[in-house]
């Protein structure tokens, strides 16, 4: 019954946002636990509707039957048993319960952990920091194959929550130190894109909170770490655009070592999945976010700035172009 | 003072807006809450509309957080709870062969207190915004929320919320006090314990949340720093005290509910209750539980591995009682015979519904398994199922049942059928499938969702299923319109019901009993029957009748509170002043004017007798 389950919830959904094709050993526990409990839960759904299907049918009145049934009480025996039952079925689903309750936790697993990130929501962004490296990256959690990383949460405004549901259930950004929440989660031995979600409501555009985590091999996330650290702001071949883009953005954006930190490090935009979570990656869809943000995520941070076409179309020549190379 | 001979019978409106009468505050809270009910339908139905497809623009981001606000706002606060006291109200007295309830007047009050905290809430829509931080209002997104829209819920919720928890005193006492002769705590009707039940957890669970909103209130208006972690505050604060309220708040919904179903499947399977006494130790006890577990709202929230494991094992073992309860109506099916009324077609769609409902609340009770389920649409699907699938099919099966009773009519039964199947199966059509939807990682709450995601096609099922509710509502509505016209009075009895509220005449005399019936057993007007009797046995000699005169006191103090949250949140406070002003000057009319009530005179009480009219 277990595995016919398992076979029919399979094939469910997006294999990259689904919780049903889980990666990983914290999706996958998850997911074994949803699978025990729905199965003991139909076996009391059919129980109850067995018995529901045999009262309909033989206990209807029938026609000119107009006798009294008999008035009974009730039964000692059936209500041991009804209580009995569920209560045994209730202990073999909290055994493990708790026992996995402890697993993903954390706390349990913190000295084990081969990879450490700090993950920060914003109002309608996340930001990706690797402390022993420094690197702060948005948008785009890179990692690596089979790994265990551990994940401290944080946020820099009000309460978001980070899911990734192929690699892990959700866990609350909440705003305060003395909230931190930490998580881990395993990336699983496949490569490939993941979706993630914001899960908690927080405000006009929480539903296109959105980002990715690229799982990669591991020689490539150690060319993309160098990568980033040594990629800066400077492009020889587009001048007005790495101009336009220091007077008006680098306040709030960063490349490589240079810049602010209230909208996404830009580092590597031209390599990036998206533009800002939700759009697909091209000039067309740069230019229109670039001219008006609200009109595509309404109410979030970065303001509507008011750029000549030229100007647009230059600095979106020149963050196209920001790519990680190797050098 | 003494106004003991100020009998004047008021008319028409008048009447209305002064009555004490229980069961004409019952009609009220029905009237009222089905008004809240179509708004909320109509926010729903706007927010199915908008996520039918995918990056649909129907309405904005903005918009439809106000809508999905609204929407849960007013279904717990103003629809489900005012449907349910409407029941309480109409119901409870009579089934315990009491005049009225203990407190005619301060029922009256909670009556129009929810009135006008239902009619501030929704202001907000034509005053610069409705709400837009959930019905849960978390903190920061409430506290910071731009306009006056949050201002409103709180205020709103803060004046209905004292509405009931002043009803829900009232009721304690009426059931402890007020049983006729015979009718001991284990002789009481179902729906009176859940009834009972309900209003302990009214009286325990709305103080927190009173709290809570004034917290909220004096952050928003006053810069206050509970929940703000910059100076010291903790957004968990509000998380605990809302789910310490919120959490025993279904169980306020769920349990009349039970109830009422008890009483419809007992009646039409023309059996007693099945193990009666479990089923009060089931209400009892998940009444107790329910204070117990408010923590599963807020695995996510990172209390630790060992918060979440005991919340986790104490919420499984409320599945306990309430398997109990199904369990025993099964039975009280068994070796009846079943009449299916349209009562009891809403009872016998709710048991496996709301089984559906309690399973998945069983595997969102699983701490890490909750964390792909929480806030998603698993969750969306989860509360629809033991809420419409619970609580509104309980009220519905309610409705048909003691329409009678309450409005003198009964409801078309065809009619009433369409109602049920076009609900029931849009329901299912609406909710079943987002299910699958939260599984496959849709979160809840979102204004849109991205094509390319596998999820088109299971929302655009789910409006397809709203869509089919909405027009099972509007066959209820025409069936209420219908049933006004003279064809549909109902006949002496005629459910061939069991309890104490089928032994009088229609329509029911204005002193519900000319004589205080004597409780012989549980269902006792079912045992009178089966003696021979064709009515109860009295347990006084006939005479004079002491009623409560009404009054309009009641309806100026709601308006003066009404009046003063405005002032509140418009920060004037002169306004602030005038509203409570009216509010203390009706409070201190009361204090000093000395009401003795009335007497129905022992003749007019014998020629009502004799007519049959009681
Ligand atoms: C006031 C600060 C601010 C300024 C100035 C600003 N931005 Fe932004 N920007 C943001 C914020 C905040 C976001 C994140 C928006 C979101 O997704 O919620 C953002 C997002 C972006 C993104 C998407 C990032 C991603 O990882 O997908 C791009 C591209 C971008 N900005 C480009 C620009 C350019 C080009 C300029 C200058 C012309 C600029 N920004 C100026 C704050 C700013
Ligand atoms: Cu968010």
């Amino acid at each position: 019954m277990f595995a016919m389950l398992a076979l029919l919830l399979m094939g469910c959904g997006d294999p990259t946002l689904s919780t049903l094709l889980p990666q990983g050993e914290v999706a996958k526990s998850q997911y074994s636990l949803m699978v025990l409990s729905l199965a003991i839960m139909i076996f009391v759904l059919l129980v109850v509707f067995i018995i529901y299907a045999i009262v309909l049918v033989r206990f209807r009145q029938k026609k000119g039957d107009d006798s009294i049934p008999e008035q009974v009480e009730g039964s000692h025996t059936l209500e041991i048993l009804w209580t009995a039952i569920p209560i045994v079925l209730l202990i073999i689903l909290a055994v493990p319960t708790v026992i996995h309750t402890f697993n993903v936790s954390a706390k349990e697993k913190a000295g084990k952990n081969e990879l450490s990130i700090k993950v920060t929501g914003h109002q309608y962004w996340w930001q990706f920091e690797y402390p022993k490296d420094e690197i702060a990256t948005a948008q785009e959690l890179v990692l690596p194959v089979n790994t265990k990383v551990h994940v401290e949460l944080t946020s820099a405004d009000l309460i978001h929550s980070f899911w990734v549901p192929s690699l892990a259930g959700k866990t609350d950004t909440n705003p305060g130190d003395h909230n931190k929440n930490y998580m881990w989660l395993d990336t699983g031995s496949k490569t490939g894109v993941y979706k993630g979600k914001c899960a908690e409501l927080c405000g006009a555009s929480h539903a296109l909170m959105d980002f990715k985590v690229k799982v990669v091999s591991k020689e490539d996330y150690e060319a993309w770490k160098t990568n980033f650290k040594s990629a800066t702001a400077k492009s020889a071949d587009q001048a007005q655009g790495q101009e336009v883009f220091k007077k008006n953005c680098l306040s709030c954006h960063a490349i490589g070592k240079e810049g602010g930190s209230t909208g996404p490090n830009l580092t590597g935009f031209g390599d990036k999945e998206k533009i800002a979570g939700i759009l697909d990656h091209n000039k067309d869809n740069l230019k229109k976010w670039i001219r008006d943000p609200q009109k595509i995520k309404p109410g979030n941070n970065m303001p509507k700035l008011n750029l000549q076409d030229d100007d647009i179309e230059a600095v979106a020549d020149y963050l196209l172009k920001m790519k990680l190379e190797n050098k | 003072m003494s106004t003991l001979a100020s009998h004047s019978k008021k008319s028409g409106l008048m009447d209305w807006l002064t009555t004490v009468d229980h069961k004409k505050i019952g009609i009220l809270y029905l009237v009222a809450g089905g008004l809240f009910f179509i708004i909320g339908g109509i926010e729903a139905m706007f927010m199915r509309i908008q996520l039918f497809k995918p990056e649909n623009d129907f309405v904005s981001a903005d918009m439809f957080n106000q809508l999905l606000t609204m929407h849960g706002t007013t279904m717990i606060f103003f629809a489900a709870m005012p449907l349910i006291f409407a029941f309480m109200n109409a119901v409870v007295p009579l089934q315990i062969g009491a005049r009225d309830v203990a407190f005619p007047f301060v029922n009256a009050l909670g009556f129009w207190l929810f009135f006008f905290g239902g009619v501030m809430l929704n202001a907000s829509w034509l005053l610069g915004g409705a709400p837009d931080a959930g019905w849960t209002g978390y903190a920061p997104l409430s506290t910071t929320s731009l306009g006056s829209g949050v201002d409103f819920y709180v205020l709103g919720l803060q004046i209905s919320g004292a509405g009931t928890l002043i009803g829900g005193i009232n009721f304690l006492v009426t059931i402890i006090n007020m049983r006729a002769p015979g009718m001991s705590f284990m002789r009481m009707p179902l729906f009176t314990w859940t009834s009972f039940v309900t209003s302990g957890l009214i009286l325990f669970a709305f103080p927190p949340l009173t709290i809570g909103l004034f917290m909220l209130m004096f952050e928003r208006v006053f810069d206050a720093n509970f929940f703000n972690p910059d100076n010291g505050g903790n957004i968990l604060i509000w998380e605990h005290i809302f789910w310490i309220f919120g959490h025993p708040e279904v169980y306020i919904l769920i349990l009349p509910s039970f109830g009422a179903i008890s009483e419809v499947v007992s009646t039409f399977s023309k059996k007693r209750l099945f193990g009666y006494s479990a089923m009060v130790f089931a209400t009892v006890l998940i009444g107790f539980l329910g204070f117990m577990v408010w923590v599963h709202h807020m695995f996510t929230a990172g209390l630790g591995p060992i918060a979440n494991s005991i919340f986790a094992v104490a919420t499984m073992a409320i599945a306990v009682p309430t398997g109990v309860k199904i369990f025993n109506w099964l039975f009280t099916m068994w070796g009846g015979k079943i009449v299916f009324s349209t009562a009891m077609l809403w009872a016998v769609g709710f048991i496996p519904t709301f089984v559906m409902g309690g399973v998945t609340g069983v595997m969102l009770a699983i701490p890490s398994a909750d964390y792909q389920f929480h806030d998603s649409y698993f969750v969306v699907a989860h509360f629809h199922y033991v809420i419409v699938g619970g609580v509104v099919l309980g009220l519905f099966a309610g409705l048909y049942y003691w329409y009678p009773r309450m409005f003198n009519r009964v409801l078309n039964e065809t009619l009433g059928k369409i109602h049920f199947w076009t609900f029931f199966i849009g329901f299912h059509l609406t909710f079943f499938p987002q299910h699958f939807l939260g599984l496959m990682g849709m979160p809840r709450r979102v204004f849109t969702y991205l094509s390319g995601q596998d999820l088109d096609d299971l929302n655009l099922i789910s409006t397809v299923g709203a869509l089919l509710m909405a027009v099972g509502t509007i066959v209820l509505f025409i069936n209420v319109i219908i049933s006004t016209s003279k064809k549909y009075a109902p006949s002496e009895d005629p459910w061939n019901g069991r309890t104490l509220e089928w032994a009088i005449p229609f329509p029911t005399p204005e002193y519900n009993f000319a004589q205080t019936p004597l409780v012989r057993g549980l269902d006792p007007f079912w045992l009178e029957k089966m003696a021979g009797n064709k009515k109860m046995t009295p347990a006084e000699p006939v005479g004079d009748i002491h009623m409560p005169n009404g009054s309009i006191l009641p309806l100026f103090m709601s308006i003066g509170l009404f009046v003063a949250a405005f002032g509140a949140i418009y920060k004037s406070i002169l306004v602030g002043v005038i509203g409570l002003a009216i509010t203390f000057l009706c409070m201190f009319l009361r204090s000093v004017i000395d009401d003795h009530g009335y007497h129905i005179h022992k003749k007019e009480v014998e020629e009502d007798m004799k007519e049959g009219r009681s």
